[in-house]
Formats: structure tokens, sequence, C-alpha cells
């Protein structure tokens, strides 16, 4: 081959190379990007007066005096707009039958769409969700639910061949010439007053529970549910991996049987990980009976059967590529063969082993399939230690595909999810760094 | 003492005279065969690397090995403390005796036996330790762990390896740090800790430039006399600096089997004399 066509070919290479992982980081961008701008919106955004007051309620958090006065500033907004709503009421029981039952449903919706921005008007019932006890308590929903109160979304089905169509009508045009018509400026104009939006920062969403399905608090029991889960799938799955590992490498002959384990663990590796989940619960519950039903120690289980073949996989490379000649030199000074290997094979194949199993424990924490079944409930009570053995778990994956597909308001509450996503991918992330730095010092401690 | 009738039938000689020149000969415990061996065959599978092999080694002098490559002079060194098992189909044939106890026999403990006959090997190979955790391994091993006695030892083993002044300063830095010279001492002195009877250095000096392989070969004249020596050598100008008798392996066999002095300067095979000669390497 010319010169010139060689170096133009390792040109054109390089250039590739360069793209492909270009590529990728910009993949990686357009992934993470959405995920922690989004996912930092659940614990930095505009909280309104009615967060603290939801805060100080439920959580027993924040400053008393500073919300007193705020709720009283509030209050004297709030105030004035429920006296036009009791004036209109009054207006109202003086029109004729006709024009009265014209009116209602269109008040009822002003009525609900204010009970969205401000929380339970004055003559209402005290509410069962906490949902409804409190208005909205994120800026950037109020400003959502502020545009509701003042448009009204209409349909046009005027032309029957096209897909109907909405546009948005002022209410205030409807309420003209009533008293009702001066409450939507007042509502636009003074919505800081009734709202006092402020910079929050609200770290309880990483240490509170959830009141009410997520709609308030934090995801503090599905990031322990998460840790409870991947730490004791861990347990069972590490110290067995390890030693299985050891078998192979050590002790087992060459020979059909070994090869035939050997194929059965990969083939394990390539299970799909529903297929473990409803294992799970054929095997470790309605079989064994570890526990009544879901619970950590199931899910667990079930966790560990899934990581075990990586582990082992990880375990035996990292075996195989300590040098032969540690293992001479220690056979050499009369150490047994066990001896040989605890003391000299496998602290240098630690580092090797130790990537193995974290790159495991962060696929336990993330995967859902195998925790269906076996562990993962949407809302349940907090947990502690002591209940892993019986108790099910709210887990973050499990909570994520909840809340992005089941939550009867998941719209609503797309930050949680968002905050849950990041939550993971800081706990999986965490978790391969300390990886990287363990096998990096003990690397460094052996190499001298 | 007479002869025994094998080791005169044997084409070498009286095993009770060990081919040694004269002013050798005065070492204590000298003459006496430390291991023998009697038609002992080494397979890997179908493959003969050793084939019937008779010879005396005596008891603390330094007996070389040489061979061109693939003869199996290294996998007849290795039989002799069974580090031969850890490969897969490797089987022996007739007997070699260790100290009146026969290596493969069904009842020898492998384990008590490397403890006796230590070994060095070709590339350095400390463990990934700090110096005084490798030096304390063998002892620590066999039950050691009073810290002032493992001191005394490590210092005892590290002089003995001409060691001791270079690195009594850093013993609990990494044995990795050092250069390859000093990783070679180190494991002789990792040898020497469990106090071995026999030490068996497989081309021990091959992995190492010219001053390191001289300080290696002072120290083997320094453990002369102290130790039964066993040097598997490329390097027929260290076998004949360092050796009292030396055994010349080819394809497998034993083909002489004499005092360095006589060897070297007088073989009494054809193929000794081309190979020393490098007709053929």
């Amino acid at each position: 081959m010319q010169l010139g066509t060689r170096k133009l070919l390792d040109r054109a290479f390089t250039a590739l190379g360069f793209g492909s992982i270009a590529m990728m980081g910009l993949m990686l961008l357009v992934v993470l990007v959405p995920i922690v701008g989004n996912g930092i919106g659940a614990i930095v955004f505009r909280g309104t007066v009615e967060h603290r007051r939801m805060l100080y309620n439920e959580f027993h958090r924040g400053d008393a005096g500073r919300l007193k006065l705020e709720l009283a500033e509030s209050d004297a907004a709030r105030s004035e707009v429920y006296g036009m709503l009791d004036r209109f009421e009054a207006e109202m029981a003086g029109m004729d039958a006709v024009r009265r039952e014209e009116y209602r449903p269109k008040y009822e919706q002003v009525q609900g769409a204010l009970r969205a921005l401000l929380g339970p008007l004055p003559h209402d019932e005290a509410p069962a969700l906490a949902r409804l006890k409190y208005g909205q308590t994120r800026w950037d929903k109020a400003e959502e639910r502020l545009h509701d109160l003042l448009f009204e979304k209409v349909w046009d089905y005027s032309n029957p061949d096209e897909m109907a169509k909405s546009y948005e009508v002022s209410r205030s045009a409807a309420f003209k010439g009533t008293s009702l018509v001066k409450l939507f400026p007042y509502v636009e104009n003074n919505i800081d007053r009734l709202l006092q939006p402020r910079w929050t920062l609200y770290w309880g969403f990483i240490t509170d529970s959830s009141i009410d399905a997520h709609f308030f608090g934090g995801v503090w029991p599905e990031i322990q549910g998460t840790l409870f889960l991947a730490l004791g799938a861990m347990l069972f799955a590490f110290p067995l991996g390890v030693i299985a590992a050891v078998y192979f490498t050590e002790y087992a002959r060459d020979g059909f049987l070994t090869s035939l384990l050997r194929s059965a663990n990969s083939t394990l590796a390539g299970v799909p990980s529903i297929v473990f989940g409803l294992f799970g619960l054929t095997f470790f519950i309605n079989t064994l009976k570890v526990s009544e039903s879901k619970s950590v120690l199931a899910g667990s289980l079930t966790l560990a059967l899934m990581i075990l073949p990586t582990i082992i996989r990880s375990a035996e490379e990292a075996i195989l590529a300590v040098p032969k000649t540690y293992k001479e030199a220690s056979l050499g000074l009369g150490a047994t063969k066990w001896h040989t290997i605890i003391t000299v094979i496998l602290p240098a194949a630690l580092p090797g082993i130790l990537t193995g199993g974290v790159i495991s424990l962060g696929r336990a924490a993330g995967e859902t399939a195998p925790i269906i079944f076996t562990a993962a409930v949407s809302v349940g009570s907090d947990i502690g230690l002591a209940d892993v053995f019986s108790s099910p778990t709210q887990a973050l994956s499990w909570n994520i595909y909840n809340l992005a597909s089941e939550h009867e308001a998941a719209a609503e509450i797309r930050h949680v999810q968002y905050g849950m996503v990041l939550a993971l991918i800081s706990i999986v992330m965490l978790l391969n760094m300390t990886a990287i730095i363990l096998r990096a010092r003990i690397s460094k401690k052996l190499k001298g | 003492m007479t002869p025994s009738p094998e080791a005169t039938s044997s084409p070498n000689r009286s095993a009770r005279e060990f081919y040694l020149p004269p002013e050798r000969r005065k070492v204590e415990g000298g003459g006496v065969p430390h291991v023998s061996a009697k038609n002992f065959s080494i397979y890997y599978g179908e493959f003969e690397a050793v084939k019937k092999v008779s010879a005396d080694i005596p008891a603390k002098y330094v007996t070389a090995i040489i061979g061109p490559s693939g003869c199996g002079k290294s996998t007849f060194l290795r039989s002799i403390n069974r580090m031969n098992d850890l490969l897969p189909n490797c089987h022996t044939t007739g007997s070699l005796m260790f100290d009146g106890q026969d290596v493969y026999g069904k009842f020898t403990d492998e384990v008590l036996l490397r403890k006796k006959i230590g070994m060095v090997f070709q590339k350095p190979n400390p463990f990934p330790k700090s110096i005084f955790d490798n030096i304390a391994y063998g002892p620590r091993l066999h039950g050691i762990r009073d810290k002032k006695t493992l001191d005394g030892i490590v210092e005892k083993s590290l002089r003995k390896a001409a060691l001791w002044d270079e690195v009594c300063d850093r013993l609990d830095k990494n044995a990795l740090g050092m250069s390859g010279g000093q990783q070679q001492r180190l494991c002789f002195a990792r040898t020497l800790a469990v106090e071995p009877e026999i030490l068996l250095l497989d081309e021990p000096t091959s992995a190492l430039d010219p001053k390191a392989t001289a300080k290696i070969e002072d120290l083997i004249q320094e453990l002369r006399g102290s130790y039964t020596i066993m040097i598997v050598t490329h390097n027929m100008q260290q076998a004949s600096r360092i050796s009292d008798s030396t055994m010349f392996f080819y394809e497998g066999r034993l083909v002489e089997h004499a005092s360095t002095a006589q060897l070297f300067t007088n073989p009494k095979d054809q193929m000794t004399e081309d190979y020393i000669t490098g007709r053929f390497s």
C-alpha cells in the first residue's frame, strides 16, 4: 500500500474513533442533562407559602414566627378573594332560576380551580386526603393552576371530518356583568401575595417519607428500600460467588461436569430479569415460604440469584489474572492450597473481585422486574431493619415505574419521579465511584 | 562406608565420592546423598520429559544442572519439591528419595516437604506485601506469631541474603518497589526464613542484569556449606564458577554427572563436550 494511502487511512480511523467517542458523549449528555435538571427540581424549587405550611403541619419543621407573618399577609389577600365569592353567591341567590343554573357549573369550575390553587375554601368541609388540604406548594405548578383559573378550555366539534380542536376562552368573559368578574384580575395581580413564592432548598426530599402517595414529602423509604434490597442481595451473592469462583479456578478439574457448570453459569447470566422475578415468587415465597408474602428478604434472595453469575464470572477472571508466580512462591514455602488462596490469591485478586461486586450491586439497586413480585410495593408503611424478614418495601426502581405509569395523579407529581430517577442514578454512580476509589487504593497498595 | 551396589552400577561414580575437588570435601555432612533419584521419569501426559534419571545429589554442596532449552532440567528440579503437582496430567515413575523418604510416596506430605525443600524461581516473585510480611510469610505459616521472634527471623534471613543493609529502614514498604536484583535476594531471604535443608534455584539470575547476577552468585557462595543447593542455569560460566558438581541434561536424559572441574575440563561424553564448547545450545 502506498505511504499516502496508509497515512490517509490512519487519519480516517482516528477521526472515526474521535467521532464515535464524541457521539457517545453527546448521547450521555442528552440523557443526563434532563434527568439531572428535572431531578434537581425536586429539591431546589420556588416553594409557596402552602409548601411551608405543609412542612410545618406534617413534619413540624420551619420558622413558626415567619410562617405566621406570611400566612397573615396571604390571608389578607385571600379574604378579599373569598369575599368576592360570597358576594357572587349572594348575587346568584337573587337571580332567576334559569340564569342561576346557567352560572352554577361555571361557578363550580371557578371554585375547583381556586381550591387547586389556594387549598380548601372557607366553607368547605375539612378534606381527608392530604393533597386536598393544601394549595399549590410549587410555584411552577401554581402558575399552571392560575392559567386554569383564568382560561377555560373549550372543544370545537363543528367539523365532523376532523378531530375536535381545543381553544381557550377567558373565564372573566363568562361572568361579564356580575360581581365575580373582578376576581380574575385580582387573583392574577395578587398571586404573589396569595402564595408568596420563595426559592426553597428542600433537602427533606431525600430524608422525609412521603405523604399521600408522594404528593408531599420525600423519597427516603424508597432510598432505604433500594439500599436494603441491594445490600441484602450482596450479602448472599458476594460470598457465594467468590467461593464458587475459587472452586472453578482452583479446585475444579477440567471435565464434562465443570464445563457444564460453567455454561450453566453463563446461561443464568442471560436469563431475563422478569423470569428471575417470577421464579423468586414461586420458589422463595410460595415454595420455601421465606415470608408470608412479599418481603425484603425474598427480594434480596431473588436479586442475589440474578447477580450471582456476574459475580462468579468477574471473580473468576480476577483470580485467573493473579500471577501464577505468587501461587508458586507460597506453595514453595510450604503453604497449603487453602492457605495460599486465603493469604495470597484472594488479596491479590481483591480489586477485580470488588469491581465485579460493586457493578453487580449497582445492577441490583436498579433492577425492577425481580422485585415486582417479591418485594416492592408502591405505598407502604416505613420499615426498619427489623422488618426486612417480613415486610415488603418501596424501592426507587419500582416507584419510578409506578409514578410513570400507574399513579392516579402522575402528571401532578412529575418532579417526584424525576427526583427519584436522580436519586437512583446518584446511588448507582456513588457505588461505582466507591468501587473505583477502593480499587485504585488497593491496587496502589499491591503495587507498592 | 562402602558404596551401595546401585551407586556403583550406575554410569556415574559412587555417590560417596561426589566428584568433588578435595578442597571442597571438608564441609560437614558432605558426601551423604541428600536427594537420590533412581530410574526417575516425569511424564506430561504421554510425553516423557525426564527419562529414567539416576543420580545422587550431595548434601551441603552446590549442584548445577545445565543443558539446552527443553532438556528437562527445570522439570527435574521442580519435581524435587513436587511443584510439578500444580500441572495437570503430570506423573512420575521410578523413585526419588529425599533424606531416605520417598518424595512421591503415598503418605508423603508435600506441604511439609516444601518447607524442607525451598525454591527460588526464575522471575523474582515477591508477594505484593511489605518486605517484612514477605519474609514473615513462611514463619507465620508455620505457626510463629510472636512479634519479637519474627523480627529476629526477618533480620537473620535478610542478613543471610545480604539485603539487610539495603532495606533495614524500609521493611514496611511494598516489596514490589525494590529493584529486580533486590527482589530476587528478597526471595532468597523469604525461602531461607523457613529454614529449609535444600535450596532449589530455577535460573535465579536469568532475569537480572550482570551486577545483580554477581550479587546473587556471591550469595550462593555464602550459602554453600549450610544448605544443599541445586541450581538450574543456562549460563555455563556461572555453573563453573559457583558449583561443586554439575549435571548435564539432554533431551530428558542425564548425560553426565561429574565434579564441575572435571565436567568442564575433561568431559566423558562427546555430547557434553559439544555443549560446553558451544557447538550446540
